[in-house]
C-alpha cells in the first residue's frame, strides 16, 4: 500500500464539482418548513402560548391560590379572565392550568416516543415471534377503552402530574410503535442494513445507528401529534374527575369545575376552552408542516 | 424515401425553477426528423434527452418554462391546449415509455386497451377494432395473442407489457413514434425482443422513430442518424456512421471509448469527474471540466454545433484536433 | 493456481405462503440449485444471468446473509454456512460485499468519513489511527479527503460507489463479493470504476467475483466467466472461451443479443431472439430448464426432445474445452 499510489485518473476534484451549496438534511428540512406559512405561524402562537404561561405567572400579581375578595366577577381591568365563586383570579389560574396541562402533554409525547421507538424498532427488526407477541400486545393496547383504562390507573396514584403523563403515554406508545414497526420493516430491507450486517455490525448497532436515525423525521411528527393527544387526554381525564386533582390546576380541571356555572360564570369555561382548542390547533398544523418538511418525495419545485 | 421534414424543433428550451436555483434542463436544442427516418438521442442521465420529447408531447409539469418551437409538419405545437394536442398525440405522434405501466390501465384488459386506442381515431366497428388489436399483437411477437387479449397488465412481463404498449402505439398508424428508453428496465435478451418489435412496428407503420437512449450499442444497430447531448445541449449531430467512426467532440469520443464492448478487449479509457449539475452552469462548454482539450477560450464561450463534415456538426471549438484522433490519445 | 472460496452444491429454496393467519407453505421458490463455484486467487469470476436466476441471492449465500438449503461454501478450511452470526465476524473482515445500488447501501444519516469508519469501529480498529485510514482509502479510490464531512447524498452516483468501495476495502478483505457494482451508473463513469477496481485488485491481490447481467462488462473484467439461468449454471469458461466457443444455446442468445456500439458490426450481426420470457422459478421446467426458450429444442427430433424434457443436462465438458449444461451442446463464436 503505497501513498503516492495513483488509482485512476480521477481529476483533481475542482470546486465545479459541487455547485449546489453545501446542505445538511437538517438545513433542508428547516428550509421547507420555514415555507409553510401556517406551520411557521402555528409555531409562533405557540411559543406565545407557553412564554405566556411561565413568564405570564412570573409576572401577575396574583397567584392561583390567592383568594381576592371580588368573588364571581365577570372579566374586568383587574381581573381578565373574570374570576371563580370563592374569588380566586381566572387569569392566574388559566396560566397555571396551561403550565400543567403542558408539561403533562410534552410528558406524554416524550415518553409515547421513547417506548413507542423502541418498542416498534425492536418489532420490527427482529420480525417473527418477537414481532408478533409485541404486536399483538399493541393490538391489545389500542382496543382497550383508552380512557375508561386511564382512569381506572389515574385513580390509583390520586393525580400525581407526571402519573398521568405516564398512563396517557404508555397507552400512546401502542400507536406509536406500530407506526415505528412499519417504518423498520421498510427500511430493514434497505441495502444500507444489509451493508452493516456483511461489516458484522451487530443487532443493537443496526438499530441504534441505522434504523432510529433514518426513521428520525416520521417520529418526529408523530411526537407533535402526540401532544396535541396528550392535551385533550388530559383534559378528558381531568374533566372526569381522575387527573389532575384540586387545589392544583390543568385546563380539563378548569372546565370541569367551571361545567356548572355554563350558564351564570360562562368566561370561567371560555377561556380554558379556547387554549385546549388553540394548542391542538397549533400543534396540528406544525406537524402537518413538519411532514411535509421530512417527505422526501415533495418536490423541490417551487410552484 | 422522401425527405419531408415531419417534426421541427427550433431552439428548445425548457427550465425548471427550483428552490436552490434555475435547472435549465434543455438548452437551445434544435433538430428535424424526416418521414420515416430513425433519429436517434442518446446522453446520460440528466442530458435533457427525455425532457426535450416531452416538451415536444406537451407532457411537463406545469411549472416548466419552455420556450422555442416545436412544429409538426408546419404547424405549431408549443403552447397549444391539453385538448389540441391529444388530437395529435395518439394519432400522429404515439410514444413508448421506458414504464410500460405509464401507458397502460391497470384495471382493463390488454385487448380492451389496444382495441381502444384504434375506435379513439377511426372510425370502424367494435369488432373490426377487436380483429385489429389481435392483429397488432401478433405483428409485435406476443406468443399466443389470442388468450393474452383478455389477460390483464399485471398478468404480463415487462418485456410484453412494453410489446403491447408498441401494439397501442401501432394502432392508428402514426407518423412518427417516439421511444423513451423503451429497453433501460429489461434484460438483454427481453430487450432484443422489445426491439424487434419496435422495427415491425416501424415498416408495418412507415413511421419515424425517435429513440431516446442511454445505450449507444442499441442506437447504433437502430437509427439512421444520431443526435448527442450533454448537459442540455446538443453536442454533436450526424449519421451514426459520422459519429462512431469519427467523433469530432471529445465527450463523444470519450463516451466511445469508455464503452465496454463484447468486441474487443482493451484497456477503458475513462472519462474523468461527473456531468456538471445542471443549476448554476458553469460558463462556457459544459463539458470543460471534464475536457482534455480544454483552454480558456472554452470556459469563457460555450461553442455552438460548427458544421464540420455534410450532415455532421460538433460542438467543440478544437473539432479539427480529433480528426483521426483515438480516444486513448486524446484521454491520456 | 489457489482456490480461495469452493461453492459447492449450494441450493436455496425460499419458501412460498399462503396469505392469512396460518400461512401454510404452498410452494418453493428454486432460486439456486445446485451450484458449484471455485474462486480462485487473484483473480476475477464472472456471473452473469438476467433478472430472477439467482445471481443476487447466490452472493448473499457465500456471504451467509441469508440461510442456505443446503450445500457449503467453504474458505480457508472452514464452511462458512455453518457458522453461527458470532463465529462468522472476524470472516467478515475477509469477506466483503460492494453493492449494486449506490444511492440505497449508503446510509443516508451519515457522512462519508462516518461510512468508511464503520466497518473499522465494529471491528475494533478505529482508534487504532482511524482517521488517517480513512483519508487513505478515500484517496485510494480517488476521492478527495476534504469532502470527508459531506453526506452521500451529495455526490454523484460515480463516486457513491467509490465510496461503497472504499467501505469494503477498509477491513483489507482477502475476496471481494462486487453486486453489479456498475449497473447503476452513467456510462462516462463506468469505465472510471471499473479500471479502478482492476487496479485494486492488483494493487491488494483480491479475488473477485463479479456478479452482473451486462455481458459486455464482465469480458472487460473477468478471468472466467460462468453463466446462470433459472437457479442453475449453464457454462463455465475462460472468459476468451466464452465468447469465441460459446457452447449453451442461452449463451449464445445472450452473446448475441448484446448490442455493439459498433454500427456496420451491427447491421450484419446474426440475432437470436429467443421466445417468451424466463418461466418462474417456482415451477421450473423439468429436465433443461431453458428448453422452453431454446431455439435450439425446436430443431430437434421428438427422442432427443424427450430427453431435454426428461433429464437434467449435466455441466460438463461435451468436447469444447470447457462444461456446459446441454445434451447438444455446439460451439459457435457468436460476435
Amino acid at each position: 500500500m503505497t501513498e503516492q499510489l495513483q488509482i485512476t485518473p480521477e481529476k483533481a476534484v475542482s470546486s465545479k464539482e459541487f455547485t449546489v451549496q453545501e446542505r445538511s438534511q437538517f438545513q433542508i428540512v428547516l428550509r421547507r418548513f420555514m415555507r409553510h406559512r401556517l406551520a411557521m405561524g402555528s409555531l409562533f402562537v405557540f411559543i406565545l402560548i407557553v412564554l405566556f404561561a411561565y413568564a405570564g405567572a412570573a409576572l401577575w400579581k396574583y397567584s392561583y391560590t390567592d383568594i381576592t375578595p371580588d368573588n364571581s366577577m365577570p372579566p374586568s381591568w383587574e381581573h381578565p379572565f373574570g374570576t371563580d365563586n370563592l374569588g380566586r383570579d381566572g387569569l392566574a389560574k388559566v396560566m397555571r392550568g396551561l403550565q400543567q396541562s403542558l408539561k403533562i402533554a410534552l410528558s406524554v409525547a416524550v415518553i409515547g416516543i421513547v417506548m413507542g421507538t423502541a418498542w416498534g424498532a425492536i418489532a420490527g427488526y427482529f420480525g417473527r415471534h418477537v414481532d408478533n407477541l409485541l404486536m399483538r400486545f399493541a393490538d391489545m393496547v389500542i382496543i382497550l377503552p383508552g380512557i375508561a383504562v386511564a382512569a381506572s390507573l389515574a385513580s390509583i396514584s390520586q393525580g400525581a402530574w407526571w402519573s398521568i403523563a405516564l398512563i396517557i403515554g404508555g397507552l400512546a406508545s401502542a400507536n406509536v410503535s406500530r407506526l415505528i414497526r412499519g417504518l423498520v420493516l421498510s427500511l430493514r430491507e434497505q441495502d444500507f442494513i444489509e451493508a452493516a450486517r456483511a461489516l458484522g455490525a451487530s443487532d443493537s448497532r443496526i438499530i441504534l445507528r441505522h434504523l432510529v436515525p433514518n426513521a428520525l423525521g416520521p417520529t418526529i411528527v408523530s411526537a407533535t401529534i402526540l401532544i396535541a393527544v396528550g392535551i385533550l387526554a388530559e383534559t378528558a381525564l381531568s374533566f372526569l374527575g381522575f387527573g389532575v386533582q384540586p387545589p392544583d390546576s390543568s385546563l380539563g380541571l378548569l372546565i370541569q369545575q367551571a361545567q356548572s356555572a355554563v350558564n351564570t360564570r360562562p368566561w370561567l369555561f371560555y377561556f380554558p376552552g379556547f387554549f385546549i382548542i388553540l394548542i391542538a390547533l397549533t400543534i396540528n398544523f406544525i406537524g402537518d408542516g413538519l411532514r411535509d418538511a421530512f417527505d422526501p418525495k415533495q418536490t423541490r419545485v417551487r410552484r | 424515401m422522401s425527405s419531408e421534414v415531419l417534426l421541427e424543433v427550433e431552439n428548445l428550451t425548457v427550465e425548471f425553477p427550483t428552490d436552490d436555483g434555475t435547472i435549465e434542463a434543455v438548452r437551445g436544442v434544435s433538430y428535424e426528423l424526416k418521414r420515416g427516418e430513425a433519429l436517434g438521442i442518446v446522453g446520460e442521465s440528466g442530458s435533457g434527452k427525455s425532457v426535450t420529447s416531452m416538451a415536444v408531447l406537451g407532457l411537463l409539469p406545469k411549472s416548466a418554462r419552455v420556450s422555442g418551437s416545436v412544429r409538426f409538419m408546419g404547424k405549431e405545437l408549443l403552447g397549444r391546449s391539453d385538448a389540441e394536442l391529444s388530437d395529435y398525440r395518439g394519432k400522429h405522434i404515439a410514444m413508448v415509455f421506458q414504464d410500460p405501466l405509464a401507458s397502460l390501465n391497470p384495471v382493463y384488459t390488454v385487448g380492451h386497451q389496444i382495441a381502444e386506442a384504434v375506435l379513439v381515431h377511426n372510425d370502424v366497428g367494435k369488432h373490426e377494432a377487436n380483429k385489429r388489436a389481435l392483429e397488432l399483437l401478433e405483428i409485435v411477437g406476443i406468443p399466443h395473442a389470442r388468450q393474452r387479449l383478455t389477460a390483464y397488465p399485471h398478468e404480463l412481463s415487462g418485456g410484453m407489457k412494453q410489446r403491447v404498449v408498441i401494439a397501442i402505439a401501432m394502432a392508428n398508424n402514426p407518423d412518427v413514434i417516439i421511444a423513451d428508453e423503451p429497453t433501460t428496465a429489461l434484460d438483454v435478451t427481453v430487450q432484443a425482443q422489445v426491439l424487434e418489435a419496435l422495427e415491425t412496428a416501424r415498416k408495418a407503420t412507415g413511421a419515424a422513430l425517435v429513440l431516446i437512449t442511454h445505450d449507444l450499442g442499441v442506437i447504433a444497430g437502430h437509427a439512421e442518424r444520431l443526435c448527442v447531448m450533454y448537459a442540455g445541449r446538443l453536442v454533436e449531430t450526424g449519421t451514426v456512421d459520422d459519429i462512431f467512426y469519427t467523433p469530432r467532440m471529445p465527450y463523444t469520443m470519450g463516451l466511445l471509448g469508455s464503452l465496454p464492448r463484447i468486441d474487443t478487449k482493451t484497456r477503458l479509457v475513462p472519462i474523468s469527474g461527473a456531468p456538471p449539475s445542471l443549476l448554476n452552469m458553469p460558463s462556457g462548454c459544459p463539458f470543460s471540466p471534464r475536457c482534455p482539450l480544454v483552454t480558456a477560450r472554452c470556459d469563457a464561450e460555450e461553442p455552438t454545433l460548427y458544421h464540420v463534415a455534410a450532415g455532421h456538426g460538433a460542438a467543440c471549438h478544437y473539432h479539427e484536433r480529433l480528426i483521426d484522433a483515438k480516444p486513448e490519445e486524446i484521454f491520456r | 493456481m489457489t482456490t480461495v472460496l469452493k461453492v459447492q452444491d449450494l441450493v436455496k429454496h425460499f419458501p412460498v405462503r399462503s396469505r392469512g393467519v396460518v400461512r401454510r407453505k404452498v410452494g418453493e421458490v428454486h432460486a439456486v440449485c445446485g451450484v458449484s463455484l471455485e474462486l480462485e486467487e487473484r483473480k476475477t469470476l464472472g456471473l452473469v444471468g438476467e433478472s430472477g436466476c439467482g445471481k443476487t441471492t447466490l452472493s448473499r449465500l457465500l456471504l451467509n446473509l441469508i440461510p442456505a438449503t443446503a450445500g457449503s461454501v467453504v474458505y480457508g478450511e472452514r464452511d462458512v454456512l455453518k457458522l453461527s452470526r458470532k463465529q462468522m465476524r472476524p470472516l467478515r473482515r475477509d469477506l466483503q460485499i460492494v453493492f449494486q445500488d449506490p444511492f440505497a447501501s449508503l446510509d443516508p444519516r451519515m457522512t462519508v468519513a462516518e461510512l468508511i469508519a464503520e466497518p473499522l469501529r465494529i471491528h475494533g480498529f478505529y482508534a487504532n489511527g482511524g482517521r488517517e485510514k480513512v483519508r487513505k482509502l478515500m484517496k485510494q479510490v480517488g476521492l478527495n479527503p476534504e469532502h470527508a464531512n459531506r453526506f452521500a447524498h451529495e455526490f454523484s452516483g460515480g463516486q457513491r460507489q467509490r465510496i461503497g468501495i472504499a467501505r469494503a476495502l477498509a477491513l483489507e478483505p482477502k475476496v471481494l463479493l462486487l453486486d453489479e457494482p456498475v449497473s447503476a451508473l452513467d456510462v462516462s463513469i463506468r469505465a472510471g470504476v471499473i479500471n479502478l477496481l482492476a487496479d485494486l485488485q492488483q494493487e491488494f491481490g483480491l479475488s473477485y467475483l463479479f456478479v452482473s447481467h451486462d455481458l459486455s462488462v464482465v469480458q472487460h473484467v473477468a478471468d472466467r466467466v460462468a453463466v446462470m439461468y433459472l437457479g442453475r449454471i449453464v457454462e463455465i469458461a475462460p472468459t476468451e472461451a466464452l465468447f469465441t466457443r460459446a457452447a449453451h444455446p442461452y449463451t449464445q442468445a445472450l452473446i448475441s443479443a448484446i448490442p455493439v456500439p459498433d454500427p456496420r458490426k451491427e447491421r450484419t450481426r446474426r440475432r437470436i431472439i429467443l421466445a417468451g420470457d424466463v418461466p418462474s422459478p417456482v415451477n421450473p421446467p423439468s429436465g433443461c430448464r431453458f428448453r422452453t426458450r431454446c431455439f435450439k429444442f425446436a430443431t430437434l427430433s421428438e427422442p432427443e426432445q424427450a430427453k431435454c424434457v426428461s433429464e437434467i443436462p449435466a455441466l460438463i465438458d461435451r468436447g469444447h474445452g470447457h462444461p456446459a449444461a446441454c445434451h447438444y451442446a455446439e460451439a459457435a463464436a457468436m460476435i
